[in-house]
């Protein structure tokens, strides 16, 4: 008989305390597949967030450090700076990225640091209870923005692959979405392809994952999964943002 | 060797191969020096964009078993509490150098002690504490970097070497001598990757208050273990009677000992401890100075703060006084012969 699906080995046994519908789960699990696809288990630190995904070092089977609030790129530095030959990624939600932490990711992005930032955006802070995050969407109602996001008053949302992006350095950006098999599968190949080059020790490598949040956005799971097609899809392209640099390819003027 | 350098480099010779830090006067000659030395010596130097990421990478590095330090100034420090909070909380090693300039906010760049409170007493949220070596000289601070570096290592616990301006600024000759310590544990719990065993896991957050408490008193037990074994201090003309006991550490500290040898020229015993680990303090020897002493003055570069641990003590066994100048300003003997023959009054 031939095994054809499996947990990964780089999954621990652990249940996790992610609410039904919430798409941390698929994104965990790709983690691990390509972790054990590469075989980089037995050398790879995985950092925690604050938010949901605090408790992230309980679901991998590898070394994890737990970061303060933002700080994951930072303590991911630290490491990858102390020990080169360790596989190194941050897993950080939005409001840990993209609002306390937007210093030491786009830093840590324009330094070239070498490891991987697997972030997570689903357009709200999920822990704390529904409040408005820098990703929210216009008029998007959240605890904090309990008429709907005003543009005017705070702003439009942060697309952070576009902002990174923007920085010559880093090596590998792209946005991929969990919300169906397509999706999942493409998602899967990107996160691979992030690894890969960190593995072959190119340069600062983010994959933002597009997730849904059904319990703080009060949606059914299957609800919340065309809530994100219909209102991040278009806000939040699904693409490739930066390939690595070929060797002697020179791209604007120094 | 200018202060900063020696610090720099004693802290090479010491296995301080992981370096990351922000500029800020007056310490900043500390991070040029490791710019050249660290490749030199096959070390990391990182200049990162923030002390918060500063802390919170020493968090990662100490992690991953590296001797990882920094240096800053005041403001600076204060940036990084939140990561020695956490730091502390996880139990990891690392030396932070705070080369104190006078505050509070960005005050100004002379030399100051106004940090004793947050150097001591915490400084981040929680309930911790900082190992805190406070040297006197250009040559003590040299000296005391290999021992920041081991019982860091030793008790897994942030080491804080708290110097003023003028520690950092002044220049001293200087000898780099080998220490020897008795043999550290293996860093069986860093995250070096999991081959051949299970997981480790860095982590400061417990849900449950049983084991949150658990923590809690382990990191306390740890500190009292440090009071029964890490208390340092120096005597100064304290082996007779003394109508006044000065209490005064770093470059405080010498002034006291000028105004010592001149109250002497006029009859005045007076008499110096130096407190060189400002935690743990060295309240026992505090006392039994106090008690052969007619008074206790704490004399100090702030308006008053190790005055209270001289205070908790003395008790109400002795009269206690303070003598401080503050923003930058740095006592003069004569000043300080004055405090003491001020609180003597018609004693003497």
């Amino acid at each position: 008989m031939k095994v054809i699906f499996s947990r990964p080995e780089s999954l621990s046994t652990t249940p996790t305390h992610y609410c039904p519908g919430c798409t941390h789960g698929i994104i965990h699990r790709l983690v691990a597949e390509v972790i054990d696809e590469l075989g980089l288990r037995e050398r790879t630190v995985g950092i925690a967030p604050v938010g949901c995904s605090v408790l992230a070092f309980n679901y991998f089977n590898f070394d994890f450090q737990q970061a303060a609030h933002g700080r994951a790129p930072a303590v991911a530095t630290g490491i990858k700076r102390a020990r080169p030959d360790l596989i190194v990624f941050t897993y950080q939600g939005d409001g840990d990225l993209a609002s306390i932490g937007m210093s030491e990711v786009i830093h840590a992005a324009n330094r070239g640091e070498k490891f991987t930032v697997v972030f997570i955006n689903n357009a709200i802070y999920g822990m704390t209870g529904g409040q408005m995050a820098p990703t929210t969407m216009p008029g998007q109602v959240t605890t904090t923005s309990p008429r709907g996001r005003d543009v005017n008053d705070v702003g439009y949302p942060i697309r952070m692959c576009e902002l990174i992006a923007s920085l010559r350095t880093p090596a590998f950006v792209e946005r991929v979405a969990v919300h169906n098999p397509k999706q999942v599968l493409n998602a899967r190949r990107a996160l691979k392809q992030a690894f890969s080059y960190q593995k072959d020790n190119v340069c600062f490598t983010f994959v933002e994952f597009l997730s849904t949040c059904p319990t703080n956005w009060g949606l059914a799971p299957i609800q919340a999964t065309q809530w994100l097609e219909e209102n991040m899809l278009p806000y939040y392209p699904v693409k490739n943002f930066k390939m690595p640099e070929k060797a002697g390819e020179k791209k604007d003027a120094d | 060797m200018k202060g900063n350098e020696a610090i720099a480099e004693s802290a090479i010779r010491a296995g301080g191969l992981c370096y990351f830090g922000y500029p800020i006067t007056p310490q900043s000659e500390i991070a040029e020096y490791l710019a050249h030395r660290m490749p030199e010596v096959g070390g990391v130097f990182l200049q990162i964009e923030s002390e918060v990421a500063v802390a919170n990478c020493l968090y990662g590095a100490a992690g991953a078993g590296a001797r990882a330090w920094t240096s800053s100034s005041s403001p600076g420090i204060s940036l990084m509490m939140e990561g020695v909070s956490y730091i502390a909380a996880s139990e990891l090693p690392c030396v932070i150098v705070n080369i104190v300039r006078c505050g509070p906010g960005l005050g100004g760049i002379l030399p100051s002690q106004g940090d004793y409170f947050q150097a001591v007493k915490g400084g981040g949220h929680g309930d911790y504490r900082c190992l805190v070596l406070a040297p006197s000289s250009v040559q003590e601070a040299v000296d005391l970097m290999p021992l920041a570096f081991d019982r860091a290592d030793r008790y897994r616990n942030p080491v804080m070497v708290i110097g003023d301006g003028m520690i950092g600024q002044m220049m001293e000759p200087v000898e780099f001598k080998e220490q020897e310590f008795p043999p550290l544990p293996s860093k069986d719990w860093a995250t070096t990757g999991c081959k051949g065993r299970m997981p480790n896991v860095i982590n400061s957050l417990y849900l449950d208050p049983v084991i949150e408490e658990k923590l809690n008193f382990k990191l306390s037990a740890k500190y009292e273990e440090m009071k029964k074994n890490e208390v340092r201090f120096e005597e100064y003309r304290t082996e007779r009677e003394l109508d006044c006991l000065l209490v005064a550490y770093g470059t405080t500290a010498r002034v006291c000992k000028t105004a010592i040898q001149r109250l002497d020229e006029g009859g005045i015993r007076a008499g110096l401890l130096r407190p060189i680990t400002l935690f743990p303090f060295p309240e026992e020897k505090v006392y039994e100075l106090a008690q052969r002493s007619g008074l206790v003055i704490s004399v100090e570069m702030s308006t008053g703060q190790m005055l209270e641990d001289v205070r908790l003590a003395v008790g109400k066994t002795k009269p206690v006084y303070f003598y401080g100048r503050a923003g930058g300003m740095v006592p003069s003997p004569e000043e300080v012969q004055g405090a003491v023959k001020s609180h003597l009054g018609g004693n003497k």
